[in-house]
Formats: structure tokens, sequence, C-alpha cells
């Protein structure tokens, strides 16, 4: 039976399911049990938000706590995919990942290739990003450009509860090291999750909404807005297709050359700060391969090229929003 | 003589519909309406259908806009017979409440609309409908589920109670297939008879589930099964489009998916975003491909129906109709022959596919509803 679950409990869920059917996983990250040291309150805060709250309970000693060292306990968890375990390591936020970059672009990204294919990395690192939360320029970033960057990585953005769960679970079982994000402001949203183990595949973006004037492709938080947007359009007479890549690395360009081939407009809505974004990345692919196709020049709508502001009225300004998602729609229809 | 109005609401084809959006209006303000007649058309969730009529008259009022969006009973237009002012017609337009969906209740939902039977094969999820003194029991194809009957459950519940399964293996919690045949699945359905307390059934089968009650028919009845009807069904002949059932299994993707679902439909413009949706939704479970390769292979080995049992219609000592899609491209209409030669009522329906009972809804609601009625006089 498909349950009402938010992102949290789904994602809550994915762990604790995967973890009963296969042994050799394993979750490791600050304060993911929680109160380490507090006696009486092992399972009092289940990480910074509560998402892995009552699986020490389940799960005892595979859900490890680790110190506050983010470039000993990712070494580990790498070091452990290439022993045999499938580990879960859990970032916190994805701002604090530049201390553990060599262990991730230099190490885990790059086993399988220089080994030969001989060397399996199986580890998932989950973390959270985006802005919208009140959390300042540290805790707030869209690093997805950054790890998209590196091959050898696999990079993961659902947009709502049934996607987190069918994604998480087929992060753990893929054999390679994939960084699972998981956006601040989306823990709350809830989607019908069926209640038994399933996994939706890589590369495989999600049309969640169909229209034959303009397409709009984005991932992450910026899809509701994105629907938003399109409903506000066709109030108007425009119709937009709204793609969710849903996983950045591998992408599925052809969901997207084929959307753009029948609307001949392209709209690359981005969280991320716009130089070397997604949003670039798509405009630049869709330009090279089908530029015939093109009725209007690519739009892209993205963070500005700064900081994120901590003032809340800076910030909401910051996120790209269905207003300017529509805008920028209306512009690309007009020519 | 005063005028009567009469109002044309949104409405709800199966159990999980809230919502549905007026795509087309297919009639004018002024227009002559007669029940029956299409007269909109709306997407949901699931599927795009047209609306007919249920009632005459004139239609006096577009209320609902094409591309709005609107909950079930909502107010779609007003169909007005005899005299009745603008200022009345507006007075209701004004005045009209959309009475509460009795399902509104989430919690309630849950209770009434889907029931869970324990038997043999595990815990199976159905449906019960209406509270007719005949029960008809509606049993779906290969990868389908109860929803495959959205638009058949309400419309069969006026007359009877209506019950609907997922076989073994399909639907949202899967259970395995403990013998991937017809007669094994003829079992398990039995299993659930006995689980869900149906005594005795009109058995309404869709392809693979036509097969499957024949069979059970040719088991029980007449003690058990009132009648039979065959709705595109397999068991009846050889032939069975083997690509569409390997494309269904193997298909992970939209992309690759939605072609293959097209085979479904004499329209293959039905199979929308949400159709495809709801079939990678089920895909996607654990087991599901593994079960849904068993089963194939146990019911269409090399691409030929295992099961064929045509005499069997003729035994069976209760009435039994077929009805097809003419331009059924998964089991061929022709098969419709065998039956008829050993007694059953045989029905045609031009325009429609695979799905005959979702592209020609009222068509096949009404001729089911006729049969089981006969067969219960």
């Amino acid at each position: 039976m498909a349950r009402n679950l938010s992102m949290n409990e789904a994602v809550n869920e994915a762990l604790d399911q995967e973890m009963a059917r296969d042994p050799t996983v394993i979750c490791m990250g600050e304060d993911i049990s929680g109160g380490t040291g507090s006696p009486g309150e092992d399972d009092a805060w289940g990480g910074p938000l509560g998402v892995t709250k009552g699986l020490s309970v389940k799960h005892g000693d595979r859900i490890m706590d680790t110190p506050l060292s983010e470039s000993a306990f990712i070494g580990a968890a790498i070091g452990a995919a290439c022993s045999g375990l499938r580990p879960v390591a859990e970032l916190m936020f994805v701002d604090f990942m530049g201390v553990c970059f060599d262990e991730i672009f230099n190490q885990a990204a790059k086993f399988r290739y220089m080994f030969g294919g001989k060397a399996e990395t199986p580890v998932v690192i989950r973390c959270m990003a985006g802005a919208g939360f009140r959390a300042a320029a540290q805790h707030s970033q869209m690093l997805t450009p950054i790890f998209t960057h590196i091959p050898g990585l696999k990079v993961v953005f659902p947009s709502n509860a049934y996607d987190a769960k069918g994604l998480l679970i087929q992060s753990i079982r893929d054999n390679d090291p994939v960084i699972f994000f998981e956006h601040k402001n989306l823990y709350d949203t809830k989607a019908d999750v069926p209640e038994g183990l399933y996994t939706i595949p890589f590369a495989e973006a999600n049309v969640v909404r169909e229209g034959d004037d303009a397409t709009i492709v984005t991932y992450g938080q910026t899809v509701q807005r994105s629907l938003d947007a399109a409903g506000a359009l066709a109030k108007e007479g425009i119709e937009c297709e709204v793609i969710d890549l849903r996983t950045l690395s591998p992408i599925d360009m052809d969901t997207v050359l084929e959307s753009v081939e029948n609307t001949g407009r392209l709209v690359c809505v981005d969280e991320a700060n716009p130089r070397c974004s997604i949003a670039a990345d798509v405009s630049a692919t869709v330009t090279q391969e089908i530029f015939g196709a093109l009725k209007a020049g690519v739009r892209m709508v993205t963070a500005p090229h700064t900081p994120v502001p901590f003032s809340p009225a800076l910030e909401d300004l910051y996120i790209p929003g269905a207003d300017r998602i529509a805008a920028a729609v209306r512009q690309t229809v007009a020519n | 003589m005063p005028g009567t109005i009469t109002p044309i609401v949104m409405p709800k084809w199966g159990l999980s519909m809230k919502e549905g959006t007026v795509t087309r209006w297919l009639v004018h303000e002024g227009d002559e309406i007669a029940a029956g007649n299409e007269i909109m058309e709306i997407e949901t969730e699931k599927i795009a259908s047209a609306l007919e009529a249920t009632d005459s008259g004139r239609l006096r009022r577009l209320v609902a806009e094409e591309g709005d969006l609107l909950p079930v009973k909502a107010l779609l237009g007003v169909l007005v017979e005899g005299e009745v002012s603008d200022e009345e017609v507006d007075a209701f337009v004004e005045g009209f409440v959309a009475p509460a969906d009795e399902d509104e209740d989430e919690e309630e939902e849950e209770g009434i609309a889907y029931r869970y039977a324990e038997t043999a094969a595990g815990r199976i999820r159905y449906a019960v409908r209406g509270e007719g003194a005949e029960t008809v029991l509606l049993i779906h194809g290969f990868g389908g589920d109860l929803d495959n009957w959205l638009f058949n459950l309400d419309a069969l519940a006026a007359e009877s109670t209506v019950v609907a399964l997922d076989l073994p293996g399909h639907g949202p919690a899967p259970t395995p297939i403990p013998d991937p045949s017809v007669p094994g699945l003829a079992t398990a359905v039995f299993d659930f008879m006995d689980a869900a307390e149906v005594e005795t059934a009109h058995l309404v089968g869709h392809s693979l589930g036509g097969a499957v009650a024949l069979a059970i028919a040719a088991a029980a009845a007449p003690e058990r099964v009132r009648s039979v009807t065959l709705v595109c069904p397999a068991g009846l002949g050889p032939d069975v489009n083997r690509g569409y059932i390997d494309g269904f299994v193997s298909s992970a993707s939209r992309r690759q998916l939605k072609p293959v679902l097209e085979n479904l439909f004499a329209d293959p413009g039905l199979v929308n975003r949400s159709l495809v949706d709801g079939v990678l939704r089920y895909k996607r479970l654990d087991g599901v491909t593994e079960s849904l390769e068993a089963l194939a292979d146990g019911v269409f080995p090399g691409g030929a129906q295992r099961w064929v049992e045509p005499g069997a219609v003729a035994g069976l000592g209760v009435p039994v109709l077929v009805v097809w899609g003419a331009e059924d491209r998964i089991v061929p209409a022709a098969h419709a022959e065998a039956a008829a030669g050993a007694g059953a009522a045989v029905e045609i329906v031009a325009g429609a596919g695979h799905m005959v009972q979702m592209e020609a809804a009222p068509r096949v609601n009404s001729l089911i509803t006729a049969h089981v009625a006969r067969a219960a006089a």
C-alpha cells in the first residue's frame, strides 16, 4: 500500500528497509544515532534534522556516530566500501564536503578506473543542500555542479518523497560512489510512497508535466516552483513541459532533447550559482546537439553569482521563484 | 410547464479519483443534449475519457472552462428541460454546493475503498462497491490491477455488489505468484473467494483474467459461478502478442514503456504520462520483474498461450458473454469465433482495443449489466 510520507520519513524508511534486507549496509555520520556521550539518550537526535531517528534502536551498532571529523569518517566509509560493506555516510551539509575532497575526488571516484575495473566502491554520501532554510552562507549552498563535474561519481537529487526512497535504495545497491542530495526545504513535503522496497533507475528523468510550447528542465526544490510557473502560464495559453532530472550524473539528456525537439524552447532552472551549473551544462548540450530545433535562445534561471544571503528577504529572492521562471518562459515564447 | 434544472458534475472514475481536468467541451451552450451524448473530455490522473450525459436537456450554461482542474462532483454545466429563466439558472449556479465526496475522509477511504483478504497466496487487496443481491467479481489481466476497472466499478455497482481484486504478483504490494499458470491463478482466485466470503459470483475476466475466469467456471459452475463475461480474453485461442508481453516486462523507462502500452488502446493518445507512471511504479517494486517473467513463461511459453480451452464454454451450464475490442492488438478478436461456436454471446466493439473496458466503458458496462441481469433472472 502506498502511504502519504514526508521525504524525511521516506529516506528513513529506505535506510531501514535496505539495512534489514542487506546486512552489509551500515550508516555512519555525525549525530546520526544521536546524543553521543549522553547516557540514556542514544536515540535522542537522529541527525541534525532527525532523518535517521529510530534507526539505531533497530539496527544497533550498524548506525555509527562519528567524531566531528569529516575527512576521517568519509575516508573510513570509502575504505569500508572497498572491503565489502555498503556504507551510507551522512555528511550533514554539503557545504562541509570541502574538507574531504581528496577522499571523494581522488580516491573513491578514481578506484574503478585506476584499478582497471577490478575495484568497486559502493559508498553513498548523503548530504543536505540548498537555500531557504535561514542557515546562512556556509550551510545553504547548492554544490551539485562540483560533484557532477567529477567523472566516477554519481549525483542524485530527489524532488519528492517517492523518488527519495526509490533513488536512495538504488544508490545503496549501486556499485559506484553516489553523492545523494537531500534538500532541507523538501523534508516535510509529502507524497504517496509504497510500503515495500523499490528502485528508480539512474538517468531516468521524470516528465512531471507535459506541454508543447516550452521545456523547463530542473531538479530539487525548483521542480515545484517550475510546476507553479507552468500552472500560471497555462492560464495564459502557454503549455510547458516540466522535466525533473532526478539524477545529474548520469544525466538523462535523451528525455530533454526529445522534449526540446517538440517544444523548440528551453528554460533551465537551477538553484546553484550560474557559472558551470547544471543549467549551463544542459543549455550547452541542447544547443550543441539540436540547435536547429530551437525556436528561441535558451534561457537560464539560477541563483545569482553570490553567496547565499542571511537576510530572509534576500534569501527568498536568491532562490529561483515561480515568477522568475514564468518570466523567462514568456521571453522565449515571445521570440 | 415549469422547467427542471439538472447539474452536470465532475464524475468519479475509480476509487482514487479526487479531481479531473476539463480538457475540451464537445458541445456548445444552447445545444440539445440526449442522455448518452459525449459532452466533454476529462483528464484524470489515470486516463483521459469523454464524459457522457446521464440526463437529457438543453445545455444552458457552461460553468467549467477548458483547462479547469476541479474536484469530483464540482459543477461543470447546467442542463435545462422546459421553461427556465436565465435568472433561475444564475441562482442555481450561484447556490450550487458540491455534495461532499463520500470518501473524502482519508482514513474512511482506506477502510471502505480497499480491503485485504488473507489467502494461501498471501495478502490480496480488493475493492467492494455497491450492495446488490448479485455479486460481480472482476479479474484483471497480465500486469494489471483492480484499477483496470476504474470506469466499470461504480457503474456496475448500481445494480450489483462489485468485487475487484489484485491477482497474486500484482497491485501496489504484490505477493509472490505461487503457481504462475492459468489453473494456478484460478486456484488463487478460488482461495480469495473463500477468504472474502464471495459465495457465488458473476465472473468478469479481462485478458489473462478471462482465461482465469473460464478455468474457475469450468471447475465451479453453476454452484459458485452464475455467469461469465470474458473481455478480450486469453484462453480461447493460441495467439498472443508476446512482443507486447516481453516489452511490458523489460521496459524500465517511460520512453521504453509508452510505445508498448500504446498497443493496449485503439487510440494511443489515451496513454498519458500518469498511466505510464502508474505502471512504472508497479514495475519498480522489488520482485515484480522476476514475478512477471515467471508468469509470462508460465502462461505464454514460446509466444503462444499454453491454456487454450474454448470448448470449456459449452459445458458450463451458465451464460457466457464475450466482449472484444475490434482493434485488439494483444489477443486477436478472431478468437471470439471459437467461443461463439461453443454457445457464447459475442459482442465486438468497434473503435476499441485490448482495454475495451476503459476505451468503451459505457458500452461494456451496459453489456455486462444486461448479461448479469439475464443470468440472475
